[in-house]
């Protein structure tokens, strides 16, 4: 066996029910190459060494236990090393959110997706990076410093949840949990070479998820492939009575018995090949919608044609959201107050000090966008428009059972690239904000590289609930290809 | 449309945000480069068409009325920035004498 961490998280599974590793070995092993590389790729904000090991020690008791009396069996994932978000709550750890607002603060309980985990037996060794409140396509946007993509540290590993895409990557981990609100799982996965899932609105509870954009917001994940991150949304998936938006709906069975695509119906939306696009982009996307095709699948072109209003629909939408949830963080109860000590200047130089630009350049536009006078024709309007966009799906997959596309435009673009351009960093997402708009699921897997070595990734998208469906195709897919297999070289 | 620095500050003052002379010009310019994209929206007909507020339809679940546990005044005083007393010590908010 060459390095632990090479594992996948299913072999590393096998390796602990058979007892040849320890959940202890595998956790300071991950500890380790933490230690090792991460001054360079900088995923983590919180490393919770001394809660993950003794998390490890308490799934191996389990194991063993198991392995004396052949109980209950344990869950996949006992004792399997896990990163969490910085935007989900762990208790026993600090939650910023990337951002200084939030600076010392140790949430007094645990987000129900991270408890499911838990409970499952998981390690949880520390808190990734990502854009203040998520809010961002690059990890830039955090308070705590860039993250760098570890297939080449001068480029950015996406965002917002970059910082569970490079320590994936980076294999410092064998899965991480990451949030999409227009992307934020999906992109840094195409960008870092990781598979990444993200759910249908509330198939997933949000509770303890620092709230972004609540009729957007979903926990997801990033794993090495399809296969990895099916326990984690077995596990996380289902109704929790804490989150009243979660769906009581069962949860569909993820079957990988690798059989082929016989009769699935895969639709590829004009829509999403357009100017700008990045040639090895579209080259990479349609070789392996043939590659889908080879497996059985029946490939046809659809329409999406509301595609193009999405980026402004998402961007008055997320930001009203946003200005609601942000009105919270005041200095009264948690996170560092500035000012005089007094009423309401503490409130404006709290907020002022220590919310970024990007946080508070999406909190004006939302609250603009919902201000007395400018509602209808902006958030009123947002809305009818979100309509539009999520019949253009419901209409498609009365034809088609997923569909195909790139995730991004381009492959990860240089740290700093779009500088103090709101509006271009915004572009990046225009691929992935649709399924937000229409809660729909959509998994993201790696389908070639470009000349310069980067990542490059596929997504699929399936009906509110199909994660199914996404999971068996990746899967399929994974099988006759080994992009989601190779390293970087860091 | 173009954003002038009045309406900067406005929206500053709702959002309950201390803006420097350097943020308020500067995104005066960014938000109306972004109103501007948006400004497309105007142009599609929506005319019968409902807003969606959430993909999962209006919905108002029900649940006992049951109390729960909450986390110990401790753990969650820990955070505060100014905790006194068991209690969170805040700029005072009427006037008067106390």
């Amino acid at each position: 066996m060459a390095e632990i961490t090479d594992l996948t998280l299913v072999e590393a599974a096998g390796a602990l029910r058979a007892g040849e590793l320890s959940s202890e070995e595998l956790t300071r092993a991950c500890l380790s190459r933490i230690q090792a590389l991460d001054g360079q790729v900088h995923a983590f904000l919180h490393v919770a060494d001394d809660l993950a090991l003794e998390q490890a020690r308490a799934a191996d008791r389990r194991l063993a236990a198991w392995r004396k009396a052949s109980a209950e069996p344990p869950s996949v994932l006992a004792g399997i090393p896990l990163a969490v978000k910085d935007v989900l709550c762990l208790q026993g750890a600090p939650a910023t959110c990337g951002s200084r607002i939030l600076e010392g603060f140790r949430p007094p309980y645990t987000a129900t997706s991270v408890q499911r985990l838990l409970n499952a037996g998981a390690v949880t060794l520390g808190k990734t990076n990502t854009d203040e409140f998520a809010m961002g396509s690059s990890t830039e946007n955090s308070a705590y410093g860039v993250t760098h993509n570890p297939w080449n540290l001068e480029r950015v590993p996406g965002g917002s949840s970059g910082g569970s895409a490079a320590a994936v990557a980076a294999r410092m981990c064998f899965a991480a949990l990451g949030t999409d609100t227009g992307g934020s799982v999906r992109q840094p996965a195409s960008f870092c070479g990781a598979t990444g899932l993200k759910t249908s609105y509330g198939r997933v509870s949000r509770y303890g998820l620092i709230a972004y954009g609540s009729s957007l917001d979903s926990v997801g994940a990033l794993a090495r492939s399809a296969a990895d991150l099916a326990p984690l949304f077995s596990q996380m998936a289902g109704h929790d009575p804490l989150d009243s938006t979660s769906v009581q709906d069962p949860v569909s069975p993820i079957e990988l018995d690798g059989t082929g695509l016989s009769g699935l119906r895969l639709g590829v939306p004009r829509e999403y090949f357009i100017e700008g696009l990045q040639p090895s982009v579209e080259s990479a996307v349609r070789q392996a919608v043939a590659r889908l095709e080879a497996l059985g699948a029946v490939v046809r072109e659809v329409s999406l044609p509301h595609t193009d209003l999405a980026l402004p629909v998402y961007y008055l939408i997320a930001p009203a959201e946003a200005s609601a949830n942000l009105a919270r963080y005041d200095g009264m109860r948690y996170g560092p107050r500035h000012g005089p000590g007094q009423y309401p200047e503490d409130f404006f130089i709290t907020r002022g000090d220590l919310f970024g630009p990007e946080v508070k350049r999406r909190i004006m536009l939302g609250t603009y966008a919902l201000s007395a006078g400018y509602y209808e024709a902006y958030y009123g309007q947002a809305q009818k428009v979100r309509t539009l966009i999520k019949s253009d799906f419901e209409a498609a997959f009365d034809q088609v059972d997923l569909i195909a596309c790139p995730v991004a435009p381009t492959t990860a673009f240089a740290i700093g690239q779009h500088g103090d351009d709101p509006l271009a960093m915004y572009l990046e997402d225009v691929f992935t904000l649709p399924a937000n708009l229409a809660g729909i699921p959509g998994i993201s897997l790696p389908v070639g590289f470009d000349s310069g070595g980067l990542p490059i990734g596929m997504q699929l998208m399936a009906p509110h609930l199909g994660e199914d469906r996404l999971f068996r195709a990746a899967h399929a897919y994974q099988q006759v290809t080994a992009w989601h297999t190779e390293v970087p070289p860091l | 449309m173009a954003l002038n620095i009045e309406t900067v500050r406005r929206i500053a003052r709702l959002a309950r945000l201390r803006l420097t002379p350097e943020e308020e010009q500067r995104y005066a310019s960014q938000l109306s480069a972004v109103l501007d994209y948006a400004a497309r929206l105007q142009q599609v007909d929506t005319s019968g068409i409902s807003p969606t507020a959430s993909v999962l339809g209006l919905q108002a679940p029900l649940r006992p009325d049951a109390p729960r546990a909450s986390p110990p005044r401790d753990q969650i005083l820990a955070n505060a920035p100014q905790p006194e007393g068991g209690m969170f010590r805040v700029p005072r908010v009427l006037e008067g004498e106390p």
